[in-house]
């Protein structure tokens, strides 16, 4: 998984570079495609539309204010992943898109939030909301860049141990006594 | 490294190199016996550990479909995954948390201490503390047990800081930074802890004791080890006489062969041990190897857990340092006032971001959980570790349809709480959240248990044949040149972390069959 996530954390710069590209299109008066085409447009077995309501569902299901799309768009991309190698899943995934523009009569993706919601709860315990809950709670949450964001340091290896990064730092309750917690030798 | 050939019969052949099974395999090269180590995981090391807890889950775990019944709810959280265990070699004694508890006297008669607790198939350990504690005491020496022989306690973090203060604002009096097979200081050619908060991930600094490095490598210096990774028993084979002869494994390329031994001794962690013997059925074993009893797989206990955080209004950072950095013992006392048997130990947990995600509640979604979550840097947590009942119908059976990558029926856990594990995990997650409360918790979750890392009971030692499926020394009552040498001997639970009686139980199963061989009783 190693790797994986390196190249995952290329496919990133590489799309920021794109969003980079299309900015100075936009200055230039180029006419380009929104970030939300350029996005869709890689999706390698969803549709774009597919690809949007998943997006919108992603957002519901985990949401956080403090994280743009960027971080959500992952998640789609990995079940666009397991969709191109499981059609079991791809059938799964459009079935459920399709089901939740059918009860929306009209598009999920473009309803105001508490329908979105209410829309999801009625579908919580279908094997289509399982699979984009159990992929989204990997994809959102084991992102480096995301653990920035939550104060959380992950790995210590790299600097020798949180033994001399704050292991003990806590300042506002007393240190216990050293029979109880010996200091550091 | 030694290389037996399999048709070698004088060879022991040790399935599971964990805690038990690796254990025992040094103390009985150091006795010079030849042995066969089978091991279904790859090796790795503490140089491709990572601090990465997807990544480790992946590397480590025993992640072979399983299936699961009853009301427990790993049942509908992790329908295919009961165990949290390892599938490598060293076991799951690469993903402890080096917490080093004896068992009490009491706990060893359970059945006398709790008398007749309605459903539950208690039974008195037929070995008693007396007999335990001069190999309790090796045990602390060859691990390194913190405040054992000397040896300091290690430095609380964070999440103790929290976790001391308000234990003893709610007057519990026996709180430190625990017994621990974590080195305080460099020892036994190993690093003192770096605190680098994955225990679980496999130590990367190489201070939590496993036998991984602690034990198979000084096997193999002695030239009787014969270490097979990626080697999944199939089955264990026998002779007119109800003898056993060897072992049927597929190793890494999937070959099948066929090991000879003098001796068999199973450890492949309680789920695996028992279906084992269920596969190993015979026409003269009809029920499986060494179940006349009809106790092979029943009784499986895996310890009344949960886990309870703490959320603060200002920064703890509890990933920070050991994962088990403390421990409350006054829970664990005899102590009948509570409404319920067995005592139970309150020990600090963490879990990284990506865990946390997965497994405060799992299954839960929208606004309500992501604001708890993005609470992160404020948790303190802690975990509780309490006797569970036995019941015989807690069980690993066969799956009646599903097999394995080897064709072989895959395990079905079934487990139901009992209302003494009930009512004691109320109470601890009452009392747990009183601790919490009282440094000024804004707020305390209750968590349900994560699957299971305690697996015990499935081949319990009992005095008599009739009840249990191994006797003191863990050799089965029906073959006598086999043996359980992992905690599926245990009788009752207890509410101590096991690996430290594990591992005391295999010490003394090494003396024993080194005892028994030179009286030609083996």
């Amino acid at each position: 998984m190693g790797s994986d996530v390196k190249i995952k954390r290329r496919e990133f710069l590489h799309k920021s570079a794109l969003v980079v590209a299309g900015a100075s299109a936009v200055a230039t008066g180029v006419a380009v495609v929104g970030f939300g085409a350029e996005w869709t447009a890689r999706l390698k077995t969803l549709s774009a539309h597919e690809g949007e309501t998943l997006l919108k569902m992603a957002r519901r299901i985990f949401p956080h204010d403090r994280l743009d799309d960027s971080y959500y768009i992952k998640v789609v991309e990995e079940l666009d992943a397991e969709a191109s190698s499981k059609p079991a899943s791809a059938s799964l995934i459009r079935a459920g898109v399709a089901s939740l523009d059918h009860s929306a009569k009209g598009k999920f993706a473009t309803q105001p939030a508490d329908a979105q919601i209410a829309a999801l709860k009625k579908i919580q315990h279908t094997p289509f909301f399982e699979k984009v809950r159990s992929v989204e709670i990997v994809a959102l949450y084991n992102n480096e860049e995301v653990w920035k964001t939550f104060g959380y340091q992950g790995a210590s290896f790299r600097f020798g141990g949180y033994l001399h990064h704050g292991f003990n730092d806590l300042n506002w309750l007393p240190d216990p006594p050293e029979e109880a917690s010996p200091k550091p030798s | 490294m030694a290389r037996f050939d399999s048709k070698d019969d004088s060879v022991v052949v040790i399935i599971g190199s964990g805690a038990g099974g690796g254990t025992l395999a040094n103390e009985l090269c150091h006795k010079g016996f030849k042995v066969v180590l089978l091991e279904a995981g790859k090796r790795q090391s503490p140089l491709t550990f990572r601090n990465d807890e997807w990544f480790a889950f992946k590397q480590l775990a025993w992640l072979d479909k399983r299936t699961t019944s009853g009301s427990w709810r790993i049942a509908k959280d992790f329908p295919n995954l009961p165990a949290w265990t390892c599938k490598t070699v060293g076991g799951t004694s690469v993903h402890w948390a080096g917490a080093s508890l004896r068992l009490q006297e009491h706990e060893l008669k359970a059945k006398t201490t709790y008398s007749n607790v309605s459903g539950a198939n208690l039974l008195d350990w037929p070995v008693s503390l007396a007999e335990l504690e001069p190999y309790y005491a090796k045990a602390e020496t060859k691990m390194g047990v913190t405040r054992t022989n000397d040896i300091p306690g290690l430095p609380g973090n964070n999440n103790f800081k929290v976790m001391y203060n308000g234990a003893t604002r709610v007057g519990y009096k026996t709180v430190h930074t625990g017994r621990m097979a974590i080195n305080s200081r460099p020892r036994d050619r190993r690093s003192s802890c770096w605190q680098l908060g994955f225990c679980f991930q496999g130590c990367k600094s190489g201070a939590k004791w496993s036998t991984l490095y602690a034990e198979i490598p000084k096997a193999e210096a002695t030239g009787l080890l014969d270490l097979r990774p990626e080697s999944h028993a199939l089955q264990i084979q026998h002779d007119r006489d109800g003898k056993a002869t060897g072992v049927l494994y597929a190793d890494k390329d999937g070959k099948h062969v066929v090991q000879k031994a003098r001796i068999v001794c199973v450890a492949c962690n309680a789920i695996e041990s028992a279906r084992l013997l269920l596969n190993s059925a015979s026409s003269k074993f009809p029920h499986g190897l060494a179940n006349s009893s009809g106790q092979v797989g029943k009784n499986y206990m895996r310890h009344t857990t949960g886990s309870v955080y703490g959320i603060f209004g200002k920064p703890v950072h509890m990933y920070r340092g050991t994962v088990m950095a403390g421990i409350i013992t006054d829970e664990a006392a005899l102590n009948t006032k509570r409404g319920f048997a067995g005592g139970f130990e309150m020990e600090t947990i963490s879990l990284g971001l990506p865990f946390a995600a997965a497994f405060l509640d799992p299954g839960a979604w929208g606004r309500d959980y992501t604001s708890v979550l993005e609470q992160y840097p404020n948790m303190a947590g802690m975990w509780i570790v309490g006797e569970d009942m036995p019941q015989v119908t807690n069980a690993v059976t066969l799956h009646s349809k599903e097999k394995d990558q080897w064709g072989l029926p895959i395990p079905n856990v079934h487990y139901d709480d009992h209302p003494n594990d009930l009512a004691m995990r109320n109470y601890a997650y009452k009392q747990g959240a009183a601790v919490y409360d009282a440094v000024g918790a804004v707020k305390t979750l209750a968590v349900p248990p994560y699957p299971s890392t305690h697996n015990l009971g499935t081949c319990r030692m009992s005095e008599r044949p009739g009840d249990g499926v191994c006797d003191k020394w863990g050799r089965t009552h029906d073959v006598k040149n086999l043996f359980i040498s992992d905690g599926s001997q245990f009788t009752t639970s207890g509410g101590e972390n096991p690996t430290l009686t594990i591992v005391t139980l295999a010490i003394r199963q090494a003396d024993h069959i080194a005892t028994e061989s030179a009286r030609r009783n083996l």
